[in-house]
């Protein structure tokens, strides 16, 4: 039942959230994100929300299909989780913060 | 352009001529402009090469940029994969005429928590279109983000949108799809493209690899149904229309000489008509090839240009045969009058061979075809099946005012009129050249058993082949 990844609670957590403008589910996903992290990951994550609409290269450079896409740069391995993050116990396993 | 040359109704659907040889003819025109077309198949059967050559022959002959989409295979696989066929994509690129986009769905990399949309890959289709200019599309295929996504029931409402898209923007896409069981494709896709479907198909009869090709379903035009042979090599594509069948080629009277004085002289004094179908039937070594390589010679002698497609023998060892009987080829070979071509009956199945000689006839523009000998086709089909396809290449042919001429391997011991393939009914001069017992010598003898539109000789002459060319003598004169 343990709540963490193994990894040691200083590790430094780097998330980028890529969205398409202000759709609904880019605002759920930005607030479902932060509530996930302040529970466990307080003072030790990094968010940067990349909106594809105002630079869709990026989409191409960072293989974006789907949006929501977060995606865990750092620790690595690197993570991908699209979807607006709602389904917290999903979202937890998919940043690894939790073992199926 | 095409589209409105070759339909002029009023109410026609615009196309995009694919270039591809064969299949503008068979759509009447070319894809539906503007619209999704749906190519399907199994595995290897050329979806992805049509529909890049889709793409390169719209960016360089028809000034339509195009966009490939590619969920399977990266840029640079894709590249090297159509380098076989002479596309170099990476010009097209640095030209600015085409955009490749790689895009990678791998569901073990991916999680899901909630709802989501493919907004992602719109951005990026959008970028793509706008980075070139793009009229065409390709997406290559789009199947695959079902093995990427679980939710079904969101990429079926995602592709729906995006075929809406796809309109929208007014590219001509082809979205290819791997055969399911029972559907054209494994999740369905023609339920969305519901305006052409073409599907591709590749087997093995007999050893020998046939690919066809059918168009499923073309709204709002009228189109072949039936399966069309066709043919992938360095240069792409070909599909062979069926011909109409139709007996109203024009018509020439214009004589070309056999190559043969004696022979001239027994059709009328003038040989036989430009453009007509010649059959030359024999038991072995009677001098079939003699008469056709006259032919060829007299032929590309005059300049016109001569397809001489051999089946039998070596283009080399016809050059060095010929010249003992007094016929060099080897000088209109060098100046480009004729052009032999050389392959074994086996090693494509009828139909390749037919699509075969289509591209020959269209890369080379010959005059003259001469098929020696036709009777090997027999050998590797059905006589059936033989009698359709050279009911078809004869029609082919004088389609195109081309005069052909074909030798014909009688068995021995049977009647030579008896050909196996029927074939009198296609061929308007028929020469048999046969052995003869005369005054108790045997020699060998010619005569027309018809020619249609002249008064020919009714005679039999004695054909000697001499090391200055082949003779026709009367008969009679031999008789001292």
């Amino acid at each position: 039942m343990s709540p963490t990844s193994g990894a040691d609670d200083a590790e430094k957590w780097n998330l980028r959230l890529y969205t398409a403008g202000q759709s609904p589910k880019s605002l759920a996903a930005l607030a479902n994100l932060k509530r996930v992290c302040d529970e466990h990951l307080a003072g030790r994550y990094s968010i940067e929300v990349v909106d594809l609409m105002k630079n869709p290269r990026l989409a191409k450079d960072d293989q974006i299909v789907a949006i929501p896409t977060l995606v865990r740069k750092l620790p690595e391995p690197l993570r991908r989780i699209v979807g607006d993050l709602s389904d917290s116990e999903r979202t937890l396993v998919g940043l690894q913060l939790k073992r199926k | 352009m095409k589209a409105e040359r070759r339909a002029p109704a009023r109410d026609v659907l615009p196309k995009a001529p694919t270039g591809i040889a064969g299949l503008d003819e068979i759509t009447g025109g070319g894809l539906p402009k503007g619209r999704p077309t749906l190519v399907c198949g199994g595995p290897g059967c050329g979806k992805t090469l049509l529909a890049m050559e889709f793409l390169v022959r719209g960016a360089t002959e028809f000034g339509e940029p195009g966009v490939f989409i590619t969920f399977e295979e990266t840029g640079e696989e894709l590249a090297q994969n159509v380098r076989s066929l002479g596309f170099d994509l990476q010009a097209l690129i640095e030209k600015n005429k085409l955009a490749i986009d790689y895009v990678r769905v791998e569901r073990a990399e991916i999680d899901e928590s909630g709802e989501y949309d493919l907004e992602g890959l719109f951005l990026r289709l959008g970028l793509a279109i706008d980075s070139v200019g793009a009229k065409r599309i390709v997406l290559d295929t789009i199947e695959s983000l079902f093995g990427g996504f679980t939710n079904e029931a969101l990429l079926r409402s995602e592709l729906r949108r995006l075929f809406r898209y796809l309109k929208d923007r007014g590219v001509t896409a082809v979205i290819t799809g791997e055969r399911g069981e029972r559907t054209f494709t494994r999740q369905g896709l023609e339920e969305y493209v519901s305006d052409c479907v073409i599907m591709l198909d590749h087997r093995v009869i007999e050893q020998t690899s046939t690919r066809r090709l059918r168009i499923v379903k073309y709204r709002g035009t009228t189109h072949g149904t039936n399966e069309y042979p066709f043919l992938i090599d360095e240069h792409g594509f070909s599909v062979l229309p069926l011909s109409g069948l139709k007996l109203d080629h024009e018509v020439s009277d214009e004589r070309v000489s056999s190559g043969i004085a004696g022979l001239d002289e027994m059709l009328d004094g003038k040989g036989y008509y430009r453009g007509s179908s010649i059959l030359v039937s024999g038991t072995a070594g009677t001098g079939k090839t003699s008469l056709a390589t006259h032919f060829a010679h007299e032929t590309a002698r005059r300049g016109e240009r001569c397809l001489y497609l051999a089946f039998e023998e070596s283009p080399q060892q016809m050059i060095r045969n010929m010249r003992s009987i007094g016929v060099d080829l080897e000088p209109c070979v060098k100046k480009g009058t004729l052009r032999i071509h050389a392959s074994r009956p086996t090693l494509h199945g009828l139909e390749m061979h037919l699509v075969q000689i289509h591209k020959l006839v269209s890369e080379f523009d010959p005059g003259t075809v001469i098929v020696d000998p036709v009777s090997n086709f027999v050998d590797t089909s059905s006589a059936l099946e033989a009698h359709a396809m050279l009911m078809r290449l004869i029609d082919f042919l004088k389609g195109k005012q081309i005069t052909s001429f074909m030798t014909h391997l009688t068995s021995g011991g049977r009647a030579v009129e008896a050909t196996e393939i029927g074939i009198s009914s296609l061929i308007d001069t028929w020469l048999l050249v046969r052995d003869f017992e005369h005054a108790g010598e045997r020699s060998r003898g010619l005569y027309v058993l018809k020619s249609r539109g002249m008064p020919h000789s009714k005679q039999i002459r004695e054909f000697i082949i001499t090391p200055r060319g082949v003779q026709l003598n009367p008969v009679k004169e031999r008789k001292k």
